[in-house]
């Protein structure tokens, strides 16, 4: 077990060398333009670009500085803003509880909505109920979250505000330490545009799998030993048949902790995804950077522990 | 009438031409694909579908016709009849029929042309995706080894990248085009693509078929293209058709957020960011493109669904009828 927690860490942290330096190449050395002039002012003199140059070391060969960059950032050090001068690693802390509460509720929502809707399909194969969750499933897989998103808008908050009812907030995000009734009351309709979309390929997982498992041998014991067909279910399918979800949501909240864009641009919350469109929107390159690292950190973690749960969930995996 | 049993599917070797028919009854020799086509028939909502496929296919095809018999062009600004006195974009009407926007253009006029872009870039990037991914998958499952280490690792790596941002900072990078945004979704989806290929190919080099074939003195590059690849159309036709609405979806995404092609360009992701301003009080103006987008999307999942059950042989179905 430890020898392959350390192989896997170890590629992890390949993979994240890997992208650090996708992303350096891209914006230092394919991307059009000169990268010093972002430093500086709107209608530089040379000068001043010169003396950028100097100052973030643009002037080095291009090895060297991604060796400064890379020895930056195992500092912890992304650098700064373009924008306001704050420092990149302050800026996306302070934006994670905004996503993590989005990313976090989202998937409580679509596993209360995917797993069941799967085991009502599963259990009576080709039933009426059965087709109805694949509409539900490839419906959801076909909807685009930022659709989802504006359609809930404009019924729950729009057309029940003309009434009168304002019960969900358009925008905005509260902080759960501050208000946690408000942040919950403002997290409502985001958490369900992310999870109605994302709780499809969740129920069609599921079905998958646990028809899958009922068709085994120890589940044929199982109802032989006379047991309720509820615990056959429940007991003995579901636990190895939910390890396939297991591992989808340790990657959709890893990708989704390095910023749930479109749902965070549509519903105005202040999280790290709406930063980044912002960031790439102005040429913010030093925030560009850091977010793309940061989530693919929190893409990679995921993996990894997506791995060991796997081990641990399903006896037949054997660490390699 | 022939029965043909399912495992004659097994056979695998796709369709070579039909065989010429010599007079009087003779039993009928069908290829696997024929065979999936039959079934497919059956499927209505499969043959629906399609039917819906054909249609989009030809509004994007014959937009020009079709919006000059609608009499608005795309990109035509109505100011006078096409906005309310307020300035606001009209309901659907008789002039406009599924109403105008906040410039007073003809929404169904933009949803026909939108179909060109959604359908140009969602088949273009998932040819694009399929073909370096079946390459690569191809080659990382055949030769084993180190090669398989090396290419598969990079897929991994892919796969770990955070695409959507990592996506969005490319096309800031390059400027938005259509080009880029083809580039960009087949870029982050060939290793998918790879990965199901590299698992085929792995049972498929240990058959005996290409024992026999390597045996009669073939090439691994032959073995691969005559022997291997073939193989693999009945899964890369169903996983492509379920990758096009990913790759449309992906695109309108990325219009949405101001970085797909370039307006005043039809495209339904950008009349839906455009809708953003008015659509509380113009509500058509998001909904019919999202419509739009989500028909196109359903009916090629849906096929996709069809054309699984059409195309595995493993479902047991005895087939009757000509």
């Amino acid at each position: 077990m430890g020898r392959f927690i350390a192989r896997r860490l170890l590629f992890g942290v390949v993979v994240l060398f890997v992208i650090s330096l996708a992303v350096f190449v891209l914006f230092f050395v394919v991307a059009p333009g000169d990268p010093a002039a972002n430093f500086v002012g709107k209608s530089p003199t040379p000068e001043q670009i010169q003396q950028a140059k100097v100052r973030y070391g643009l002037d080095k060969p291009v090895p060297e500085q991604y060796l400064q960059y890379v020895g930056r950032l195992l500092h912890g050090d992304l650098g700064y803003s373009f924008r306001n001068a704050e420092p990149v690693r302050k800026t996306l802390l302070d934006r994670l509880p905004a996503t993590a509460s989005l990313a976090g509720g989202a998937a409580v929502v679509w596993l209360l909505m995917g797993i069941p809707i799967g085991i009502l399909a599963a259990t009576k194969p080709r039933s009426i109920r059965d087709r109805l969750a694949t509409v539900f499933a490839l419906g959801g897989l076909s909807i685009p979250p930022f659709v989802a998103g504006l359609l809930l808008l404009y019924f729950l908050y729009y057309r029940l505000s003309l009434n009168g009812l304002d019960i969900f907030p358009a925008s905005g995000y509260v902080p759960l330490t501050q208000n946690p009734f408000e942040w919950a009351r403002h997290l409502i309709l985001p958490w369900f545009a992310l999870a109605l979309v994302t709780a499809a390929s969740y129920s069609r997982i599921t079905r998958g799998s646990l028809l899958e498992v009922l068709g085994e041998d120890y589940i044929r014991t199982a109802r032989a030993k006379g047991l309720s067909e509820r615990r056959v279910i429940y007991r003995h399918g579901l636990r190895s048949a939910l390890t396939p979800v297991v591992t989808l949501l340790g990657i959709d909240v890893g990708t989704l902790l390095g910023g749930a864009i479109v749902t965070e641009v549509v519903f105005g919350l202040q999280g790290i995804g709406q930063n980044a469109i912002v960031a790439v929107s102005t040429g913010d390159l030093p925030v560009i950077f850091g977010t793309v690292l940061f989530a693919a950190f929190f893409i990679v973690i995921a993996n990894i522990l997506v791995d060991i749960a796997y081990a641990v969930l399903d006896s037949r995996v054997r660490l390699a | 009438m022939t029965i043909i049993a399912a495992d004659e599917l097994a056979e695998g070797r796709p369709p070579a031409s039909p065989d010429s028919q010599p007079p009087a009854q003779r039993i009928e020799g069908r290829t696997p694909l024929q065979l999936a086509w039959a079934r497919l028939r059956r499927d209505k909502v499969s043959i629906f579908c399609l039917f819906v496929i054909v249609l989009l296919v030809l509004s994007a095809v014959f937009a020009p016709v079709l919006t000059g018999w609608i009499g608005h062009g795309p990109n035509e600004q109505y100011r006078d009849i096409g906005l309310s006195p307020e300035g606001l974009p009209q309901a659907p009407n008789g002039t406009f029929w599924l109403g105008t926007d906040d410039l007073g253009r003809d929404i169904l006029s933009r949803i026909i042309y939108g179909t060109r872009v959604s359908l140009l870039v969602g088949v273009l990037a998932t040819a694009l995706a399929v073909l370096v991914g079946l390459a690569v998958g191809t080659t990382s499952g055949y030769y084993g080894g180190k090669v398989d280490t090396f290419l598969s690792r990079t897929m991994d790596v892919f796969l770990s990248f955070p695409f959507l941002l990592f996506a969005i900072s490319l096309v800031s990078v390059f400027q938005p085009s259509l080009k880029i945004s083809i580039f960009v979704i087949a870029f982050f989806t060939w290793s998918n693509v790879g990965r199901i290929v590299r698992g085929q190919v792995l049972s498929i080099r240990e058959k005996e078929y290409i024992e026999a074939a390597r045996s009669l003195g073939a090439g691994d590059f032959r073995i691969m293209t005559v022997d291997v690849i073939p193989n693999l159309v009945a899964p890369l036709i169903v996983y492509s058709t379920l990758l096009i609405p990913t790759a449309i979806v992906f695109e309108a995404t990325l219009s949405f957020l101001g970085l797909g092609v370039v307006p005043p360009t039809p495209t339904w992701g950008n009349m839906i960011s455009e809708s953003l301003s008015t659509y509380l009080q113009a509500p058509w103006f998001v909904f019919f493109p999202s419509l739009a987008l989500f028909i196109a999307t359903l009916a090629f999942n849906l096929l996709g669904d069809g054309l699984r059950d059409a195309l595995d042989p493993r479902a047991a179905r005895v087939l009757a009828r000509k």
